[in-house]
């Protein structure tokens, strides 16, 4: 028996949700005494998708095949439902990424695999197969059985983290036989900004306080002196002052950053559901009476425009104290 | 083109989120429930925009007892064609995916559409066990959504970056924000939707695969800390020696 890890690399790399990913299926096999073999998806050499070995896993699949290069959730889940059979596993783990919600639900119909999507911890293996994951965006937790023979967990990126294990893998190419696919990949538009947002640990964010967007510039520098991805509130991305990819909440995505820094953002209750699981919220904001305060760690009260260049100098001055 | 929307209904947005019998049952008590925001903004008027250029029938399905109609005549209400209604409690994603499944495989749909995810459980599961279970493709997230002939052509943004992609039907595609605008339906609309026909078959035989034991409410935050506005030093301080996240 083994568990199963989805693991994609891009541009020679390892993705961050990969390394966590692995560190979760390594846990979820100490549990069942079994072991962790990882398949990789993308362009990454040998030495890259070993590293996989030292959190845990003890053999990577390496996926290869043109038929992945259009993107196709159904080529991806027959892809890993051979390895599934191939390594006899019983569990298997995803990231709760957009891979994840494309393949996961595929794989849990064909396997007749129930699937527990958003994890936020690990399951827990004596009596019952049990997972606890968000339920009401954000604003309860439900501890959810599976009661297949074969699991699937899809787990919240940055919930548990990635931790180094001893260990070491085997590596070995894996070119299942999969259908063509139907879907052709057309074109890929690369955004604006190097951090993309569902994947920052940091994350600097703005609404309609900013009172427009040639404001923004003060927002953009925080992000950069912190290394931090930008976000924006509904408003603002509904009035196209910041494009619609950063838009985060209910409708937008949903995030769970280290650090939100909320600028000029009041805390609706959509916006909220977008945020919540944030580790850590500062909120800046004029008003006193702003929702985002009750929901907030680190509160400043005044304004954005004197408090945002003050706070990226003080940044400025611990970054150049670090080194 | 005939497109079938799956549609759910939740608690509104605003609810007070609580539990009953030892935390184990979602307290429906004065809760106010909506079509899903991304089923009824997104896919539903998006369904309807391309039936209006190009013809085709919109049908909704859910999967729910005869309390779920109010939700039903909403979707109506917005210009949905038809209804049809599984007359079970949505037990489990799989149960409602296998249910949708079984009705569309005796219909000749083009495209199913979902929204990207409820805002009640999160999952994001339906539409990618549907397209397993039918054998079609499957997309997701879908922010915008051309059609030309039988050949869909659609932008899915995904981290960094934004895919073009473009899939023959018969398809199911999620759908997500920037897919259209959402509709607020008229009194002839309204009208209109009370005599619409809704459908109601009895659910196949399906097991569902996972059951959720029990709720809790997450821990409440310590409170905020409030810092001075002329001392950014102390709040970056903070957030390195206390927080920890810089």
């Amino acid at each position: 028996m083994s568990v199963l890890v989805f693991v994609e690399a891009a541009n020679g790399k390892i993705k961050k949700a990969g390394f966590e990913g692995v560190t979760y299926a390594k846990n979820t096999a100490d549990q069942l005494s079994n072991s962790v073999t990882a398949i990789v998806f993308g362009n990454a050499d040998a030495a890259e998708v070993s590293s996989l070995g030292e959190y845990g896993a003890t053999k990577v699949l390496h996926a290869k095949g043109d038929v992945f290069n259009n993107l196709d959730a159904g080529a991806f889940t027959s892809a890993v439902a051979a390895a599934v059979e191939k390594e006899n596993a019983d569990v298997i783990i995803f990231p709760f990424d957009n891979s994840g919600k494309a393949i996961a639900p595929r794989l849990s119909a064909k396997l007749k695999a129930g699937l527990v999507s958003g994890a936020l911890s690990y399951p827990t293996t004596s009596g019952g197969f049990k997972v606890k994951k968000n339920v009401f965006s954000g604003k309860a937790i439900a501890e959810v059985e599976i009661t297949t023979a074969k699991k699937i967990i899809a787990f919240t990126p940055n919930s548990v983290g990635a931790h180094k294990a001893s260990g070491s893998a085997s590596v070995e190419d894996f070119a299942p036989s999969v259908n063509a696919s139907k879907i052709k990949l057309l074109e890929v538009k690369k955004q604006e900004g190097d951090i993309p947002l569902p994947e920052a640990e940091l994350v600097v964010s703005a609404g309609r306080g900013m009172k427009g967007p040639e404001n923004w510039a003060p927002v953009e520098e925080l992000a950069k002196v912190l290394g931090a991805a930008t976000a924006c509130s509904r408003p603002v991305a509904d009035a196209h002052w910041r494009p619609h990819h950063e838009h985060v909440g209910q409708t937008g995505i949903a995030i769970r950053p280290n650090l939100y820094i909320a600028i000029g953002i009041s805390g609706a209750i959509q916006h909220l559901a977008g945020v919540n699981q944030s580790k850590v919220i500062v909120v800046i904001n004029n008003d006193a009476e702003a929702p985002f305060f009750k929901a907030a760690d680190y509160g400043v009260l005044g304004d954005a425009f004197q408090i945002v260049p003050k706070l990226v100098e003080a940044v400025k001055k611990f970054k150049a104290s670090q080194n | 083109m005939n497109i079938l929307v799956c549609i759910s209904q939740v608690p509104d947005t605003t609810s007070k989120i609580a539990f009953t019998d030892g935390n184990t049952k979602f307290d429906t008590n004065g809760v106010q429930y909506i079509v899903n925001p991304s089923d009824e903004w997104y896919a539903l008027v998006r369904a309807l925009e391309l039936k209006e250029g190009g013809g085709g029938i919109v049908t909704i399905i859910t999967v729910g007892n005869a309390d779920v109609d109010p939700v039903i005549r909403k979707a109506l209400a917005i210009g949905a064609d038809d209804a049809v209604r599984i007359n079970s409690d949505a037990k489990d994603s799989y149960y409602v995916a296998a249910q949708i499944a079984e009705y569309a495989k005796t219909k000749s749909f083009d495209l199913i559409i979902t929204g990207n995810q409820t805002i009640d459980f999160n999952n994001a599961e339906v539409g990618g066990m549907i397209a397993e279970l039918i054998g079609w493709d499957y997309i997701t997230p879908c922010n915008k959504l051309e059609v030309n002939g039988n050949v869909c052509k659609i932008e899915s943004e995904v981290a960094g970056s934004t895919r073009v992609l473009e899939a023959p039907t018969p398809l199911v595609i999620s759908a997500a924000k920037g897919m259209a605008e959402a509709r607020i339906p008229n009194m002839r609309g309204i009208m209109a939707a009370r005599t619409k026909p809704i459908t109601v078959v009895e659910p196949a035989a399906v097991s569902p695969q996972v059951k959720i034991n029990v709720f809790e409410l997450p821990p409440a935050k310590a409170g905020v800390k409030m810092i001075d506005p002329e001392n950014m030093d102390e709040l970056v301080k903070l957030l390195h020696t206390e927080a920890k996240v810089i």
